[in-house]
């Protein structure tokens, strides 16, 4: 179990070494040399296990983290995971190689490339290995986070840092929703395990909660995979290094989301909305994808909509395979059993082509200095090893044999042609359009590796266009990818190696409880003239057709307004949000004290007002009040004049003199009531008051200092009579309900408990004291706070401190 | 009985007295007027407060009644030369 562990969280144990390394070491050996040894170590460990997982085995292991909360480090290894362990590792272990080629050791900081690749190798690796919900989505966060930093490696480039902000905020609202969807399955399961969850649907199926958990998943899996219409994040993320885009945005990150649609296949695959979602945004993102591809002449944004549309393409026959769940185990369940096992093939394929083909453009670029297939022609002569790994990949893309994207694709049209007669979900009806859509789609894609293809490398050779000397590749940077075309080829010979030893046990995962058995889903390269074999040849020739006449129609592409794109919604959506809760806040922010007062007073008017009266709180007693005797009236009106004095004063001396009326007033009443503590200092602190009012009059400055009464405002009237009613109101009818006893006649036996005989007094210093203590250090504190203000005044331009 | 009836009413006296003060300091019409009447409402809650401890038989409030005796003439001294000369604490020269 702890060799597990160690070597999933290898690559984040062996980032911290990377900086030391570089530092150290990166004179004499490039650093990616060091980071090799990494996911090489964890592929060799993952090839042990497929022996074990091929038989049928699966393992679990459990890393305890927060026990009180049931969060553990579940891991569990079946096919699934361990395909993607696989793909992760090898690939990973490919780019890297790549990437010590493609990067440069003296002008490239490498510690930082190195440590973001490793953090987001093992979020991956925790990623499709573990089984609790949480843990996972942490996981998928920090794929996010490594893969923004990715993303903005170059960050004094300014599309990079935009490519990054863009897929950060995609992927992340998608995580986010993701969450949500997780912690509704978790309250419907009532575990945080996946396989639990798995273990016991009846509970599920007909929750309430079933269809949003449901959505919000889907939204997290169709971000991260660039389904559409999410997809807009990709082509930005191209601003990536080479090897970045070959890692993370053809072979591993994308094909999380991909991951999480497959893991939740046995949960909610076999309801008709995950049906339809999936299969056809699926094929939706397939054709957007390949005819978007077409109007590019970036070749990286070129490969960028080609992996939008290819995962649509997984995606989508990962949902006709979900209708194996429906149908369960017979004969029309296996049918589209052999769909899901179509998406997992070429998950692989596309695992293979795509990471090639991505590093073909790397070493294009780096030989020429030009990425844009206009200024491209005529290479085929001078890189001839690039060449042929393009042609492997890019006809393995358009699903050409002897290339496993034929393989593949074969599978695909027959998934959508078996699904197009399936009879439920109201596909008798528009259940034709799934074949025409794929037919149409796959033509399309078959263009564009032409394009790729034979824009590139063919034609004449016209070095002035070209920023640099171009020549072959060096051997180094040519190892990855040809490692990956022979791949594909050899897959192409013998798919069934692959697919007994790690494919079926991925579909054994994905559709648990399904009996698959090797006959059904055997791959073989002819099997008759079939339908799909005349689309295939149909795709091929209107394919050569159209990239005949391409210089005909393709301007008529590139010429599709900007106006209508995903990425113009995006960006007027984003800036008209800005804009909005700009104006929105400028509105109510106003920077003026009074507005913020009859914004709080009126919530203050409203909260209390509605509570009183729906609760029926206005409850008033006179009945246990004392009797008012004649002077009390007096005083009472005599403040009354003085309080309406300070308001309708015409100067200023008027309102502090009535002010200060108003102060003795208050200090008499508590004479009557009986309180000669407080009348006291009421007394003192009333006039000291006046003279601190008087100070303050005298220094106003004397060019606004306007005799005159305050204005008349009527807002100001209604929220101040409000108010003072509110206050009233409230007052008077909790003077009414006495729910229990003061505690007044504990307070009595002051003289026994505190040997004094002034209530007050030993209230304040022995009974409740430490409230005493502070208010003392409040008056300190105000009173430094004064000397402060006052002897430190920051010196303002050309001021000198005025003492 | 009768002894506090007349305490009463002279009580009510005064707050008349005190409601007369603070209609002169409403009108004015200068600023020493209104300090004037200010200091006649001081002397006033000594007198109220005076009689209010004959008719409560307590001496609780006869720090008070020094206190604001003391007070009313402080602020009276600080209102004048605030008048008179705009300041209350002159700066050392």
């Amino acid at each position: 179990m702890i060799t597990f562990y160690i070597f999933i969280f290898l690559p984040f144990l062996f980032a911290f070494l990377v900086p030391f390394l570089y530092k150290y070491l990166n004179r004499q050996v490039h650093t990616g040399w060091f980071v090799l040894f990494v996911p090489l170590s964890i592929f060799i460990y993952l090839v042990e296990y497929i022996p074990a997982v091929a038989s049928g085995a699966t393992f679990e292991y459990t890393l305890s983290w927060i026990p009180s909360f049931g969060i553990d480090i579940t891991s569990y290894m079946d096919g699934l995971s361990l395909l993607f362990g696989l793909l992760i590792t090898g690939v990973g272990s490919l780019v890297i190689i790549y990437s010590i080629y493609y990067m440069s050791k003296v002008r490239e900081a490498l510690h930082n490339f190195y440590i973001y690749l490793l953090m987001f190798m093992g979020a991956m690796l925790g990623l499709v290995f573990s089984d609790h919900l949480l843990v996972l989505y942490g996981f998928w966060e920090l794929t996010s986070v490594s893969s923004f930093l990715l993303i903005a490696y170059w960050y004094e480039r300014k599309g990079s840092r935009q490519g990054a902000l863009k897929a950060l905020l995609i992927t992340v609202l998608g995580g986010f929703g993701m969450l949500a969807g997780f912690i509704m399955l978790i309250m419907m399961g009532d575990t945080f395990s996946i396989r639990e969850i798995i273990a016991n649907m009846d509970a599920i199926q007909g929750h309430a909660l079933f269809i949003p958990a449901l959505l919000c998943i889907l939204l997290g899996a169709f971000t991260k995979s660039a389904q559409f219409p999410f997809g807009i994040w990709l082509p930005d993320a191209m601003e990536a290094p080479t090897p970045v885009s070959s890692y993370l945005h053809s072979a591993t990150m994308v094909k999380a989301g991909i991951y999480l649609v497959a893991r939740m296949t046995p949960i909610f695959g076999g309801s008709a909305v995950w049906f339809w979602l999936v299969a056809g945004i699926g094929l939706v993102t397939l054709l957007y994808g390949s005819l978007t591809a077409l109007r590019q002449t970036d070749l990286k944004a070129l490969l960028a909509y080609s992996t939008i549309s290819q995962l649509g393409l997984i995606m989508s026959l990962l949902g006709i395979g979900s209708l194996a769940v429906y149908f369960g185990p017979g004969e029309t369940g296996t049918v589209f059993t052999v769909a899901t096992f179509a998406a997992v093939f070429h998950l692989f394929n596309h695992s293979t082509f795509k990471g090639s083909l991505f590093m073909v453009v790397g070493i294009i670029d780096h030989e020429t200095g030009r990425r844009d297939i206009r200024y491209l022609g005529g290479l085929m002569q001078v890189m001839p090893i690039t060449f042929t790994i393009a042609l492997i990949g890019g006809f393995s893309m358009a699903g050409l044999p002897p290339f496993n994207g034929f393989l593949s694709k074969e599978m695909f049209f027959a998934a959508v042609n078996d699904v197009s007669h399936a009879g439920i979900f109201g596909l008798n009806k528009i259940g034709m359009l799934f074949p025409i859509i794929a037919w149409v789609a796959s033509i399309f894609t078959f263009v564009y590796c032409m394009i790729f293809i034979f824009k590139t490398f063919g034609g004449a050779y016209r070095p002035e266009r070209l920023t640099r000397e171009v020549h072959e590749a060096p051997l180094g940077m040519l190892i990855s990818p040809i490692i990956l075309g022979l791949l594909v080829i050899l897959i192409f010979f013998f798919p069934n190696v692959l697919g007994e030893y790690i494919l079926i046990p991925a579909l054994t995962a994905i559709l648990p409880g399904m009996p698959i058995s090797g006959h059904d889903v055997k791959i073989s390269a002819w099997h008759g003239l079939n339908t799909e074999l005349i689309m295939t040849i149909g795709v091929v020739v209107i394919g050569l057709l159209l990239f005949r006449t391409a210089r005909r129609w393709i301007q008529v592409m590139r010429n599709y307004p900007q106006g209508l794109t995903l990425n113009h919604f995006y960006n007027q959506g984003l800036s008209g949000m800005e804009k909005r809760s700009a104006s929105l806040t400028d509105r109510y922010m106003t920077g003026s004290l009074r507005h913020y007062l009859i914004y709080i007073f009126s919530f203050f008017v409203l909260l209390l007002m509605s509570s009183l009266l729906l609760l029926h709180g206005i409850q008033i007693d006179f009945s246990n009040n004392a009797a008012i005797s004649i002077y009390e009236v007096g005083l009472v009106i005599a403040m009354i004049i003085a309080a309406f004095t300070v308001l309708l004063a015409s100067n200023r001396i008027l309102a502090i003199v009535s002010l200060s009326v108003l102060g003795y007033m208050v200090s008499m009443f508590f004479v009557i009531f009986r309180a000669p503590d407080l009348a006291l200092t009421q007394m003192v602190v009333e006039t000291v008051t006046t003279v601190l009012f008087l100070l303050c009059f005298y220094h106003l400055p004397k060019m606004t200092k306007k005799i005159e009464r305050i204005p008349f405002k009527l807002t100001n009237l209604v929220i101040s009579v409000a108010v003072g009613l509110t206050v009233t109101l409230l007052a008077l009818s909790a003077n009414g309900h006495k729910l229990f006893e003061p505690i007044t006649s504990f307070f009595e036996n002051a003289y026994e408990l505190a040997g004094a005989k002034n209530i007050v007094n030993a209230i304040l210093v022995d009974f409740r004291g430490f409230d005493t203590m502070l208010e003392i250090s409040v008056l300190t504190i105000a009173g430094l706070g004064v000397y402060i203000l006052v002897h430190q005044r920051v010196k303002r331009r050309g001021q000198r401190e005025i003492k | 009985m009768i002894f506090e009836i007349i305490l009463t009413i002279a009580l009510c006296l005064l707050m008349l007295a005190i409601m007369a003060n603070v209609y002169r300091v409403i009108k004015g019409p200068s600023s020493a007027d209104r300090v004037q009447a200010l200091d006649s409402i001081g002397i006033n809650l000594i007198a109220s407060i005076a009689i209010f401890s004959v008719l409560l038989h307590t001496h609780a409030f006869f720090d008070l009644i020094l206190l604001i005796g003391i007070l009313s003439f402080i602020g009276t001294v600080a209102f004048a030369r605030f008048i008179e000369r705009g300041v209350v604490i002159e700066r050392k020269q």
